[in-house]
C-alpha cells in the first residue's frame, strides 16, 4: 500500500495530490503581500507604477522624517551602592528548585543584572542529574506573567478591593479566623513535599477545632498507587523506581518519560540503558501497553494497544503468565494476547532487572502490578521501598470528604494554596458555589484564577523564583529554594501568613526573636521582601545541618542536600491480591471509551497561561494552543465518517484544512465538544483527551485579565469527564459520543516542512545491527559514492566545485542520538527562552509561521494501524557547503571560520531565497512584527484579533519582556532567523578560555538545547578537538550519519541512527528492499 | 664618492638605531615606574603635592631608612604599631590608613620611588599639537584654492582656445556658426551637471551613512565631571572606576559609593581652573557638593544621612542619571573585557585622550568600518610555540603555527582568526 517508509501525515503516506502541492510550495502564501491590495497581480495591474511611486514617496518621506529626528538622549544610571557580587553585563547563577504542585526539580537559574532569565538543571542533583522539563524551562516566564496579582485583595460583594498593607489584611483574617467557631477549618493544597512547610501547616492546623485538616489534592491523582502500596507494603507512599537498573521495562499505560510522577528523573535513568555504543552494543527492552499513543509509547521497542477498561485484565493476564496464582479473564485480541505472552517471556529473561509500572489510578490494578513486581523480583532491585517519591501524596477519598463538608456547609473556613479545584475538580461549578457561600475562604494563589475568584481574601504567594523554601522530592534527598529576585509585587509566602495567623504561644515568641537575629544579618527592607518564613527555613535547616551556618550556606550554594537512607526490609503482603483481582477482572468496557492524559507542555493546566508552553507542539500530534479528541483512523471512520487511510479525497479534505469536525463527548450528563484529530496507533475504541485546557473565569469577559491572554480560548476543559469509582478518581471511562455539524480549527505544525521524499532517518533493529553493523548506513554511503566520479577520494573536497572552507581553530559540531531522544521537547522551550524566539499565536501557526529554531519532527513508520514513532530534533545543520548561503543576494547569511552558518539580521532584506533553498526547512521568516521591536510602537494594533492573537501582545508587555536574553538581538519584521548554535554562549566560552589562556575550557560550553536535555541525547563541542563530547559521540561510526549528506551540503550536525530492541523489521533496510521491488 | 655616501649612510643608520635603542631603554625603565605608580599609588598619592595621602617626592629625606619603605608598603599597620615616624604619619592622615601592597616587589617599589623623585609636572604640549593640526587644515584649503585657480585657468584657456580656433577658421574661410555663450554650451552644462551630481551624491550618501553616528557628541552631564582632573592630573587608573572593562561587556559607570571612596576626604577642588569649551569656568568644589547630594552624605558631620524610611539607602540619596555618550545599536554585541583583557587594547585607542578631556565626548565614530579596520590591522597575542609567549588559547590554531614556521605569514591578525565575520558582533 505504501511506498513511503517514514511519514508525517496520511497525505504523505498515500502521496496524495494535495500533499504534493503543499510540499512543492515553500511558503503557504502564493503572492507578495503588496498584491493583496489589488487582485490582479503586480504586472497586470492598471496602476502598478503609480502605486510604486506612492510607496516610494511615502517610504522616502518616512525615512527622511525618522532620520531627521534628533537622536534620543539615553541615560546610563549606575547603582547608588553597587552590590559586591553584581557586575552589570555578567550573569550570576544561583541554585534553586522549580516547584509546581508536587513537582520539584533542582535547577540553577541564570540571573542577569538582577533579573532571572533562564532555568537550567542542577547537575549536582542525584535525582535529575541536570535534566529539566519543558515546564521547568518555561516557568521563568511565569514570573513575569501579567495576570499575577500585585497586592492582597479582599472581596466586597462581587468586586475585589486592594488591601493596602499586610497588617490590614492580617487583622481582618485573624478576626475572621477567631469567628470560625466550632466548625472545622480546612487547608487545601497540592502535595506538599517541603518538610519545613509541613511543620508549619501541622502547627497551624493543630490550633483549630477537631476535624480541621490539611488536605492534599492532586489534580491528576496517584491515590491508587498510594493505597495499593499501603495494602501490600503497609506504607502509604510511592516507592522509588530505578529504570537505570532495569533491563526489561513493561509499562501499562504509564507515561513515565512524559508526565508520570517524575519524568525528568525517569528519562535520565531510562537513557542509561538506551545509549548504545559501537563498543557495548546492548539495549534495554521496553514494552508498552496503552490505549492512546503516549510519548513513552512512542519510544517503546514494542507497543500494544488495548481498551482502557482492559488494563486490569492485561495486568492479570501478565501476572498469570508469570506464574501468579490468579485467574485472568480471556484476552480476545490475538495480537494483544501474544504481546502479553512476549512481555512475560522478556520479564522472566532478566530476573531482578525487570520493572513493571502502571499508570492506572485504580487501586486494584496497582495491587496486581505490585504482585507482578514481586513475582519478577523487582522489589529491592528496581523498586526501592526505603525511598519514597514525594511528588504525589493526595488521597482522593480525603478530597471527597472535604467537598462534602464544603458543599453541606460543615466547613468553617477553607484556605487554598497552590491548587485550583474550581477548575480541575470534576464538579468545579458545584464547588465554586459552595466556596462562595463559606463564611471564610482564603486563597494564596498567585493569580485571580477560577478558585481565587470565589474566595473572600486573596494573599498572593510569591513565584518560586522569589521564594525561600525547601523540598524533599525523594526521601532524604533535599532541594533548597532561594529567591533570585526581590518580589516583583506585594506578595507574601503562604507559610509566612500561616505563621502570622497562629495564635500567640511560647514557641512563637521564641521564633520572633530568631527573626530579629536574622534581620540583623540582612536588613529587612520592604514588608514582605524578607518575611518570616525565610527566618523559619533558615533556622530549620541550620538545626537540621547540625547547627553550622556555613553548612547552610554551602547547601544553598549547591542547591541540594542528600542524607543517607537507612535500609529496611519491606514485607510484601499478598492477601489483598485475590479481592483486587476479582474486582479488576470485573471492570466493564463500552463501545467508546476515553483516556484523559496530560501533555508534556500544559500538564495539569497550572501553567496554561504560559505562551511558550501553549505554542510548544505536542510531541505526538504536533498541535499547538488546543486540546482535541485524539482518535485512530478506524474510530474516525465510525465517528465522523472520514477514512484517511484508504480514501484519498477524504484524507486530503481532512488534512489540508485546519478546520476539523467537532464531536460531542458526554459522561454522566456532562459533555465536552472537541475537534477530532486522527492519529495512528491509538486503540480503535479509545478517544484521548488532554487535560489542562479550557481555563476560563466565571465571568468570561474577565478571562483575559484574570486567567490570562494565552490560557483564554485555548482548548476545552476535560476535567468534568473525570470519574470517581468510590476510592479514587478515574481518568478513563465509557462515554457516549455524537457527531456535531461544527468545525474547529487546529493549529498543527507537523506538516510544515518536507524533505521531498529524501530519506532523513536511518533505523534498524538490534539483531540486524549486531549481525552487520555496517549495513545500517549503506544507503547514504552508496549515494555519496555516486558524487565521487573519476576515482576521486575526498568527498568533502572533490564532491563540489566550491572551494573548501578552512577551520583553522575551532569547528563547532553537534551530535544528536536518536536512540535517547524521547521527544520530551524540553530543548524546544530552552531554545525559545535562550534565543528570544517569538511567540506567534494560534492564527499564525495555522499559516505555518511558527518561529521555533529547533523543532522535533515526528515520523511514523511501519504498520499504519500501530506504527513505530521516531523523533528527530531538527535545527539549522550549519552546512559547510550551505545552499542558503549561495543564494542570498546581500550576503546576510554566510559561513564563519568556525563552521557556523551565520545569520545577520540587520543585513537581511527578506527575500526568503535562503529558506526556499534550505533542504532542512529550518529557516524562519518574521512575517509580522511579533516582538513589537520596530520603531513604530503601535504597528501591531491593527492586526489584533485578526492576524495576531492576544498572546502575542502578552509577550510584548513591559513586564513580560524582562525575560528577554540581553545578549541576543530581538528580531523585527521582515528578516529570516534560525538556530545560531547559541553563538552567544560559544563566544562567551571562547572569551573565558582566552582570559584563562586555556583552550580546554571551551569543552565546557553547552547549547541551550543540550543543557535542557534530561537524557543527554545532544552532544556539542569542537570537532577539531578529539577529546570533545561531540568527537566522542561521532566515534560511533556505525550509527553516525548526517541528514541528507548525499546532497554534499556537509552539515555540522550529525545524528546517531536509532536501534530498536525488537524482532520486527524496522527502519531503512526493509524500505530499501521494498523500494527495489517496486522499481524505485 | 657614491661609495663613501653609502658608508656614511650605513654608519648614520647604525648610529640612529643605537641611539634610539638607548633612549627607548631609558624610557622603558622610567615608564615602568610610572605605570606601577599609576596602577597602585595614584588613587591616593601624587608625586608633588598632598592628596588623600602625602606627596611622595622627597621621601628618602623623610623616612628613617630605605628598608623602612619596603616594610611600610608591604604592611603599614604593622609598621605603625612599632615605628615612631609611622605613628606620626598615621596621626597626621587619620582616619585613612594606607592600603597594604604585599605583592609589590622591592625592585618595583624602587622603580616607583625613582619615578616619583624624577617626576616633573607635564609640560604643555597642546600648542605644538594644535599647530600641527592647523597645518593639515591649511593644506586642504590650499589644495582647494589651487584647484579652483587651475579650474578657472583651464576655463579661460579653453575659451581662448575656442576663440583662437574661430579666428583661424575665419581666416581659412571655414564657416563656423556664431559661438554659443559658455552658459549655453552643452558640453559645459553637462560637465557642470555631472560635477554637481557627483558632489551631491557624495554628500548625500555620506550624510546618510552618518545618520545615527554621533562622533563628537558631548552632552551636558548632571555633574561636571572632568576626566582631565581625575585621569589626567591625578592619574587615577581607568580601571579603578571602570572596573567592568576587564570583566564584563560593559565598562560600567562607577556607582556613587566608588566616587565616595575618595571624595569622603576630598571636599574641595584646588587644582588648575577647569574651563569649559564655551569659556566659562567651572567651580569644582560646587560639583563635589552635587555628588554629596546624590550620595546622601553630609560633609559637615562627615556622615551619611540617616535611613529613616528604611529603604536601605540614606535619605535624599539618589543615583546619578548620567547621559550615555557611547551608544551602539541593539544589534551590535561589544565586549569591553574581550578588548581590554584579551586584546590588551588601551582605552585611549577608542576613547581618545580621555585624560585630557575636561568633559568626555565621543572620540571615534563607532561605525562598523571603523571596527573592521582595526580588526584587520590589529595583531592578536598569538601563542609562540617555541618561546611559550603569547596567549595559550591560540595554541589550537595548528595551521597558523605551521604557516608561521614556514614563513607563509608573519603575524596573525584579528581578521585571520575570524574577527571580521558577521557573527562575532551580530547575534
Amino acid at each position: 500500500m505504501s511506498n513511503k517508509k517514514y511519514w508525517q501525515s496520511f497525505g504523505e503516506l498515500n502521496h496524495t495530490d494535495a500533499f504534493k502541492q503543499t510540499s512543492a510550495n515553500e511558503f503557504k502564501e502564493d503572492l507578495l503581500p503588496v498584491e493583496e491590495i489589488s487582485n490582479e497581480g503586480l504586472v497586470l495591474n492598471k496602476t502598478p507604477r503609480r502605486d510604486f511611486l506612492k510607496y516610494l514617496g511615502f517610504s522616502t518621506a518616512a525615512a527622511a522624517i525618522a532620520a531627521s529626528c534628533e537622536i534620543p538622549v539615553r541615560k546610563s544610571i549606575p547603582y547608588l551602592n553597587k552590590p559586591e557580587n553584581v557586575t552589570p553585563g555578567i550573569a550570576n547563577y544561583y541554585a534553586s528548585t522549580y516547584i509546581n504542585g508536587g513537582d520539584a526539580i533542582s535547577v540553577v537559574v541564570k540571573q542577569r543584572d538582577g533579573r532571572p532569565i533562564k532555568v537550567e538543571g542542577n547537575e549536582r542533583s542525584t535525582i535529575t542529574n541536570g535534566g529539566t522539563s519543558a515546564q521547568a524551562q518555561a516557568s521563568v516566564l511565569d514570573l513575569y506573567d501579567t495576570t499575577r496579582l500585585r497586592h492582597p485583595l479582599q472581596k466586597d460583594g462581587s468586586v475585589f478591593k486592594e488591601v493596602s498593607s499586610f497588617e490590614a489584611i492580617d487583622n481582618m483574617v485573624r478576626k475572621a479566623l477567631d469567628g470560625v467557631g466550632s466548625k472545622p477549618l480546612f487547608l487545601l493544597t497540592p502535595t506538599i513535599n517541603s518538610p519545613s512547610s509541613i511543620e508549619i501547616i501541622n502547627e497551624f492546623i493543630a490550633q483549630y477545632p477537631a476535624g480541621s485538616k490539611h488536605i492534599q489534592y492532586d489534580s491528576v491523582s496517584y491515590s491508587g498507587m498510594l493505597l495499593a502500596n499501603e495494602a501490600c507494603y503497609q506504607k502509604k507512599h510511592i516507592p522509588s523506581y530505578q529504570f537505570d537498573k532495569a533491563k526489561t521495562i513493561v509499562s501499562l499505560g504509564a507515561d513515565f518519560l512524559g508526565t508520570w510522577l517524575s519524568p525528568v528523573e525517569f528519562s535520565s535513568q531510562y537513557a542509561v540503558n538506551r545509549k548504545i555504543s559501537d563498543k557495548t552494543p546492548t539495549l534495554s527492552k521496553h514494552i508498552q501497553f496503552e490505549s492512546i499513543l503516549s510519548l513513552t509509547g512512542s519510544n517503546a521497542d514494542d507497543r500494544y494497544t488495548h481498551r482502557p477498561s482492559e488494563t486490569g485484565a492485561i495486568a492479570l493476564a501478565l501476572l498469570a503468565k508469570l506464574g501468579g496464582s490468579v485467574s485472568a479473564p480471556a484476552i480476545t485480541d490475538a495480537h494483544l494476547a501474544k504481546g502479553i505472552e512476549k512481555a512475560a517471556v522478556e520479564l522472566r529473561k532478566t530476573p531482578g532487572e525487570s520493572l513493571v509500572v502502571c499508570g492506572s489510578n485504580d487501586v486494584n490494578i496497582q495491587i496486581i502490578v505490585n504482585a507482578i513486581n514481586e513475582t519478577i523480583g523487582a522489589n529491592g532491585k528496581t523498586i526501592n521501598h526505603d525511598i519514597s517519591l514525594n511528588y504525589r501524596k493526595a488521597i482522593d477519598a480525603e478530597m471527597e470528604s472535604l467537598i462534602s463538608a464544603v458543599v453541606s456547609g460543615n466547613a468553617g473556613a477553607l484556605l487554598i494554596y497552590g491548587c485550583n479545584p474550581v477548575y480541575d475538580y470534576k464538579e468545579g461549578k458545584k464547588l465554586a458555589e459552595a466556596i462562595a457561600k463559606l463564611p471564610l475562604s482564603i486563597s494564596f494563589n498567585g493569580t485571580l484564577d477560577e478558585t481565587s475568584e470565589q474566595c473572600k481574601y486573596i494573599i498572593p504567594n510569591h513565584h518560586w523564583l522569589e521564594s525561600w523554601g525547601d523540598a524533599e522530592p525523594k526521601t532524604n534527598s533535599f532541594s533548597l529554594i532561594q529567591p533570585l529576585i526581590n518580589p516583583l509585587f506585594k506578595t507574601r509566602a503562604y507559610q509566612t501568613s500561616l505563621l502570622k495567623w497562629k495564635k500567640q504561644s511560647v514557641s512563637e515568641n521564641a521564633r520572633s526573636s530568631d527573626r530579629d537575629s536574622s534581620s540583623n544579618r540582612k536588613p529587612a527592607n520592604v514588608e514582605g521582601v524578607v518575611g518570616d518564613y525565610e527566618a523559619y527555613v533558615r533556622q530549620y535547616w541550620i538545626k537540621k545541618l547540625g547547627g553550622d551556618e556555613s553548612l547552610w550556606n554551602k547547601a544553598l550554594q549547591d542547591g541540594v542536600v542528600d542524607f543517607p537512607v537507612s535500609s529496611t526490609t519491606t514485607v510484601y503482603n499478598p492477601s489483598p491480591l485475590s479481592e483486587a483481582s476479582s474486582k479488576a477482572a470485573s471492570i466493564k468496557g463500552g463501545a467508546t471509551e476515553i483516556v484523559l492524559y496530560q501533555k508534556v507542555s500544559i500538564g495539569n493546566g497550572s501553567q496554561a497561561n504560559n505562551p511558550w508552553l501553549q505554542e510548544l507542539p505536542d510531541p505526538i500530534s504536533k498541535v499547538t494552543w488546543d486540546n482535541y479528541a485524539m482518535v485512530s483512523p478506524t474510530l474516525a471512520k465510525t465517528l465522523i465518517g472520514i477514512d484517511v487511510v484508504n480514501n484519498q479525497r477524504q484524507a486530503d479534505a481532512y488534512e489540508v484544512t485546519p478546520e476539523k469536525p467537532v464531536i460531542n463527548i458526554s459522561l454522566n450528563g456532562k459533555s465536552v465538544e472537541l475537534p477530532v484529530l486522527i492519529i495512528p496507533g491509538l486503540d480503535n475504541s479509545t478517544i484521548g483527551i488532554a487535560l489542562g485546557y479550557g481555563r476560563s473565569s466565571a465571568d468570561a469577559n474577565q478571562s483575559l485579565d484574570r486567567v490570562g491572554k494565552s490560557a483564554t480560548g485555548a482548548g476545552k476543559n476535560a476535567y468534568p469527564l473525570v470519574g470517581f469509582d468510590g476510592t479514587g478518581y478515574s481518568y478513563s471511562s465509557v462515554v457516549t459520543v455524537s457527531k456535531t455539524s461544527k468545525l474547529y480549527p487546529l493549529a498543527q505544525t507537523q506538516v510544515h516542512g518536507f524533505y521531498e521524499n529524501r530519506p532523513v532517518i536511518y533505523e534498524t533493529n538490534l539483531s540486524s545491527y549486531l549481525k552487520d553493523p555496517k549495513a545500517l548506513l549503506e544507503e547514504p554511503r552508496k549515494e555519496k559514492d555516486i558524487l565521487l566520479a573519476d576515482g576521486k577520494k575526498d568527498y568533502v573536497k572533490d564532491g563540489t566545485m566550491y572551494p573548501d572552507h578552512e577551520k583553522p581553530g575551532i569547528k563547532w559540531g553537534m551530535s544528536i542520538d536518536l536512540n535517547t531522544c524521547t521527544g520530551c521537547s524540553a530543548c524546544v522551550v530552552a531554545c525559545t527562552a535562550e534565543n528570544n524566539v517569538s511567540v506567534v499565536g494560534k492564527i499564525q501557526v495555522q499559516k505555518a509561521h511558527e518561529m521555533h529554531w529547533l523543532r522535533i519532527d515526528r515520523y511514523f513508520t511501519g504498520d499504519p494501524k500501530n506504527p513505530d514513532v521516531v523523533f528527530q530534533p531538527m535545527l539549522c545543520q550549519h552546512c559547510d557547503n550551505a545552499p542558503c548561503e549561495n543564494v542570498c543576494p546581500v550576503a546576510a547569511t554566510n559561513h564563519s571560520s568556525e563552521g557556523l552558518n551565520q545569520m545577520t539580521y540587520n543585513r537581511c532584506i527578506g527575500t526568503r531565497y535562503c529558506a526556499n533553498n534550505c533542504p532542512y526547512k529550518v529557516r524562519r521568516f518574521n512575517w509580522l512584527d511579533f516582538t513589537g521591536s520596530d520603531s513604530f510602537s503601535n504597528n501591531q494594533e491593527p492586526l489584533r484579533g485578526t492576524e495576531l492573537n492576544e498572546s502575542v501582545f502578552q509577550m510584548n508587555e513591559e513586564l513580560t519582556r524582562m525575560v528577554l536574553n540581553p545578549d541576543v538581538t530581538v528580531r523585527s519584521r521582515g528578516v529570516i532567523e534560525k538556530c545560531s548554535f547559541c553563538v552567544q554562549r560559544l563566544q562567551e566560552s571562547k572569551l573565558e578560555a582566552k582570559k584563562q589562556q586555556n583552550p580546554a575550557l571551551v569543552r565546557n560550553v553547552k547549547t541551550a538545547c543540550m543543557q535542557a536535555c534530561p537524557t543527554n541525547a545532544i552532544s556539542f563541542g569542537n570537532v577539531n578537538d578529539k577529546e570533545s563530547e561531540v568527537s566522542k559521540a561521532r566515534s560511533n561510526e556505525n550509527r553516525n550519519f548526517y541528514v541528507l549528506e548525499q546532497l554534499h551540503v556537509l552539515p555540522n550536525v550529525s545524528y546517531l541512527a536509532k536501534i530498536r530492541n525488537t524482532d520486527r523489521h524496522v527502519g531503512a533496510l526493509e524500505e530499501h528492499a521494498e523500494g527495489h521491488a517496486e522499481g524505485h | 664618492m657614491s661609495c663613501y655616501k653609502k658608508i656614511i649612510n650605513r654608519n648614520f643608520f647604525f648610529l640612529i638605531i643605537s641611539l634610539s635603542l638607548f633612549l627607548v631603554n631609558n624610557n622603558l625603565f622610567a615608564q615602568d615606574g610610572e605605570a606601577l605608580f599609576k596602577a597602585n599609588c595614584a588613587n591616593c598619592h601624587k608625586p608633588d603635592e598632598d592628596y588623600t595621602g602625602p606627596a611622595l617626592k622627597g621621601w628618602s629625606a623623610r623616612v628613617p631608612d630605605k628598608e623602612w619603605i619596603y616594610k611600610w608598603v608591604a604592611n603599614p599597620a604593622q609598621v605603625i604599631a612599632s615605628d615612631a615616624y609611622a605613628k606620626s604619619l598615621f596621626d597626621k592622615w587619620k582616619p585613612t590608613v594606607m592600603t597594604a601592597f604585599p605583592n609589590l616587589k622591592k625592585e618595583e617599589i624602587d622603580a616607583i620611588m625613582k619615578y616619583v623623585d624624577n617626576y616633573k609636572p607635564a609640560e604643555k604640549k597642546d600648542a605644538a599639537a594644535g599647530a600641527a593640526k592647523d597645518d593639515s587644515a591649511d593644506n586642504s584649503l590650499l589644495y582647494g584654492i589651487l584647484f579652483l585657480i587651475l579650474a578657472v585657468v583651464a576655463f579661460i584657456l579653453l575659451q581662448v582656445n575656442s576663440n583662437l580656433r574661430k579666428l583661424t577658421d575665419d581666416k581659412e574661410g571655414v564657416y563656423r556658426g556664431e559661438p554659443v555663450p559658455f552658459y549655453r554650451n552643452k558640453t559645459y552644462l553637462m560637465t557642470g551637471i555631472l560635477i554637481l551630481f557627483a558632489l551631491g551624491g557624495y554628500y548625500t550618501i555620506n550624510g546618510a551613512i552618518n545618520l545615527g553616528r554621533s562622533r563628537g557628541y558631548q552632552p551636558e552631564q548632571p555633574i561636571y565631571y572632568s576626566h582631565k582632573v581625575h585621569a589626567g592630573t591625578n592619574q587615577i587608573s581607568c580601571l579603578y572606576c571602570h572596573g567592568g572593562a576587564q570583566d564584563s561587556k560593559h565598562a560600567n559607570i562607577p556607582s556613587v559609593n566608588v566616587c565616595m571612596n575618595c571624595h569622603m576626604s576630598i571636599k574641595e577642588y584646588k587644582g588648575d581652573p577647569i574651563v569649559r569649551e564655551d569659556g566659562k569656568q567651572v567651580n569644582g568644589t560646587e560639583e563635589i557638593q552635587k555628588l554629596y547630594k546624590y550620595a546622601g552624605w553630609n560633609p559637615e558631620t562627615r556622615q551619611y544621612n540617616p535611613d529613616n524610611n528604611k529603604d536601605g539607602i540614606p535619605d535624599g540619596a539618589s543615583p546619578i542619571e548620567w547621559v550615555k555618550i557611547h551608544n551602539l545599536p541593539d544589534h551590535v554585541y561589544f565586549n569591553h573585557s574581550q578588548h581590554v583583557k584579551v586584546g590588551k587594547v588601551q582605552c585611549q585607542t577608542c576613547h581618545g585622550n580621555i585624560q585630557e578631556m575636561p568633559e568626555v565626548y565621543q572620540f571615534s565614530d563607532l561605525s562598523m568600518g571603523w571596527c573592521i579596520n582595526c580588526h584587520r590591522e590589529s595583531k592578536v597575542d598569538f601563542f609562540n610555540t617555541s618561546t611559550g609567549e603569547g596567549n595559550k588559547f591560540y595554541s589550537i590554531y595548528e595551521k597558523f603555527h605551521k604557516d608561521l614556521k614556514d614563513k607563509k605569514m608573519d603575524s596573525v591578525t584579528v581578521e585571520k582568526i575570524g574577527g571580521t565575520e558577521c557573527q562575532k558582533c551580530h547575534y
